[in-house]
């Protein structure tokens, strides 16, 4: 883990690099966190790449119901060499949900971002395949959103069958 | 008995030098003599090894394009997480990856001791390192004897799930359950091991070895595994790290990438233990990789049990854990205690934590977000297989379809961990 005053260092030099492309920064519980600008995230994590941190070990979503802006997609950003970890977040809105793909940088965030946007409807642009992943390709809404109620899909028997219309479609 | 022994002797004369011909398919130098032909494999398919479903691209009988296409298990087990308190997640992302449920259950609970900043008795750690370690020789059995029935050696199937009962054994012995045990939980272990499961765990630790041994010399020079896994589905170190692949199959190309070493966690740092690595990264050094981890893991049992030490096996903090059962007969407080963790839950600290453990298959993290409440406003899990599966498209590429069945097994997915 780089330490508080290390990830200083890194949001500074990122930063400069371009002017406001890091919103804020977070150290919690040992764990360094920065928060990117959504139009800025795929150069600054272009440029964390280029720092060592050749490794992207997850990429996930999170719903930030209901603080504004809702959306959130982390990087779990890992360096190999130095054993050093450090976290990236971009906030998107779910009225204009786009991201820059990161396919580019590492492939690995190809099946990634197809959940993401499976789950959260955040949709990255350059993505070479962005299709659904888990759920039906024709499936609608997106089902880790909080405002998505669980037990929302009804479940399918003979017996219910006819009260569900259309299902098979 | 001469002929085993001339057996034996043709046997030992097969060289494990690197072989100079490719067994690969042949190139056809871009002009395509026949028709390609798309073939749908799955999701009903012994070979794939769950609910996976491969369209494959085929020329003649080599695959020139795979696409893995998943979700028919997906659950959503990230999502019934959300809504329940923290101590009945453990149960229900134990399912996650069926074959590592103490793994799942160890990356959540220490996301969540990380966020509550828990500590945890050394003891506890102690237990939970031995039965991640029996966790791992159970995964890896159950891999390999669904491979080797792959490459149809039937016989190495009922080989290895006779060892891995033993270890379900001694999993029904400790929490009373074979699989999805709930034994780790936030702060500790559900309960302290019992009497006799000691002296069973060193019978089994002191034979292991041995059938590891035995296993090896059934596979390890035999010419069907040689000839269908050496050389096959190479895919050099740096592509897997841009693919995210991490466990074994990178292991594999001779990086040692093991968080149990790189950062150690739950007092791995305690032991003395190595990584094993290949050397090229083909199907039989990803074999043969496995092979010796499980030799490793049974010194790493060995060792916390020598060492074990003494005290509690759940974290004392009784705003956290439950206090034991003979106090609630007594004090007024553990009553208190007792009732508010199990109605209502505990209340976690707010923040986000992504917390990595080595599984069988590779990097298992954990994301928990907190808002304060008693449940988790959002738990994510890297699972190993999810981001290793991407990886079979470059390894079976212009391989021969029966060679993706051994690459799909040698990869070792467990769908249970992928659709989640």
């Amino acid at each position: 883990m780089p330490d508080a005053t290390g990830l200083e260092l890194i949001a500074q030099e990122l930063g400069d690099a371009r002017e406001g492309a890091v919103l804020d920064t977070e150290f919690f519980r040992g764990r360094a966190l920065l928060v990117l600008e959504p139009g800025g995230a795929h150069d600054a994590l272009a440029a964390l790449q280029a720092r060592g941190f050749h490794f992207l070990s997850s990429l996930h979503g999170v719903d930030y119901f209901p603080e504004e802006p809702r959306l959130g997609v982390h990087y779990e950003l890992l360096d190999m060499a130095a054993v050093d970890r450090i976290s990236a977040k971009v906030r998107v809105d779910t009225q204009d949900p786009v991201l820059d793909s990161v396919v580019d940088l590492w492939p690995t965030a190809n099946f990634h971002e197809r959940e993401v946007y499976d789950m959260f409807g955040v949709e990255f642009r350059g993505h070479p395949d962005p299709r659904r992943i888990l759920m039906p390709e024709d499936y609608e809404g997106h089902p880790q959103r909080r405002d998505f109620p669980i037990g929302g899909e009804p479940v399918l028997f003979t017996h219910n069958e006819p009260s569900v219309p259309g299902w098979w479609k | 008995m001469t002929e085993v022994s001339d057996y034996r002797r043709i046997e030992e004369s097969v060289t494990l030098s690197p072989m100079p011909a490719s067994p690969s398919a042949p190139e056809t130098d871009g002009e395509r003599t026949d028709e390609l032909l798309t073939l749908n494999m799955g999701p009903h398919h012994p070979a794939t090894h769950g609910v996976l479903r491969l369209l494959c691209t085929l020329e003649g009988e080599v695959v020139r394009d795979l696409r893995p296409l998943i979700g028919y298990v997906h659950t959503g087990i990230e999502k019934t997480a959300e809504d329940m308190a923290y101590w009945k997640v453990v149960p229900v992302v134990e399912r996650m990856d069926y074959l590592a449920y103490y793994f799942n259950a160890m990356a959540f609970c220490s996301a969540t001791e990380r966020l509550i900043e828990l500590e945890v008795p050394p003891r506890a750690q102690y237990l939970r390192v031995i039965h991640m370690e029996l966790n791992r020789i159970m995964s890896h059995l159950v891999w390999l004897g669904t491979s080797a029935l792959d490459l149809g050696a039937i016989s190495m199937l009922w080989y290895c799930f006779r060892e891995r009962e033993q270890i379900l054994d001694l999993f029904e012995m400790s929490s009373g359950q074979r699989m999805h045990p709930r034994y780790i939980q936030v702060g500790g272990v559900f309960e302290d091991i019992p009497l006799g499961f000691e002296a069973k765990l060193r019978d089994f630790v002191s034979t292991m070895p041995e059938r590891v041994d035995q296993y090896a010399a059934l596979l390890d020079r035999n010419e069907i595994v040689l000839r269908r896994l050496r050389n096959v589905a190479v895919v050099p170190e740096q592509e897997l790290l841009a693919l995210g692949v991490t466990g074994p199959l990178l292991r594999a190309t001779g990086n040692p990438w093991d968080l149990r070493k790189a950062a150690p966690y739950s007092s791995y740092d305690h032991f003395d233990f190595q990584v094993p690595v290949g050397t090229i990264g083909d199907n039989y050094d990803r074999y043969r990789v496995r092979m010796a981890e499980m030799k490793e893991s049974t010194r790493i049992i060995e060792q916390a049990l020598d060492g074990l030490p003494e005290g509690p096996y759940i974290s004392t903090n009784r705003k956290y854990a439950l206090p034991p059962r003979h106090e609630l007969a007594t004090s007024m407080e553990a009553l208190i205690h007792h009732f508010k963790l199990v109605t209502e839950g505990y209340r976690v600290p707010p923040g986000e934590v992504y917390e990595p453990i080595e599984g069988p298959r590779g990097e298992l993290g954990c994301f928990v977000r907190s808002d304060g409440s008693a449940k988790p406003a959002r738990v994510h899990m890297r699972d190993p297989s999810f981001v290793n599966l991407q990886a079979l498209r470059p390894m079976a590429k212009d391989l021969y379809i029966a060679d993706l069945i051994a690459t799909l097994a040698m990869l070792d997915p467990v769908l249970g961990g992928i659709d989640r």
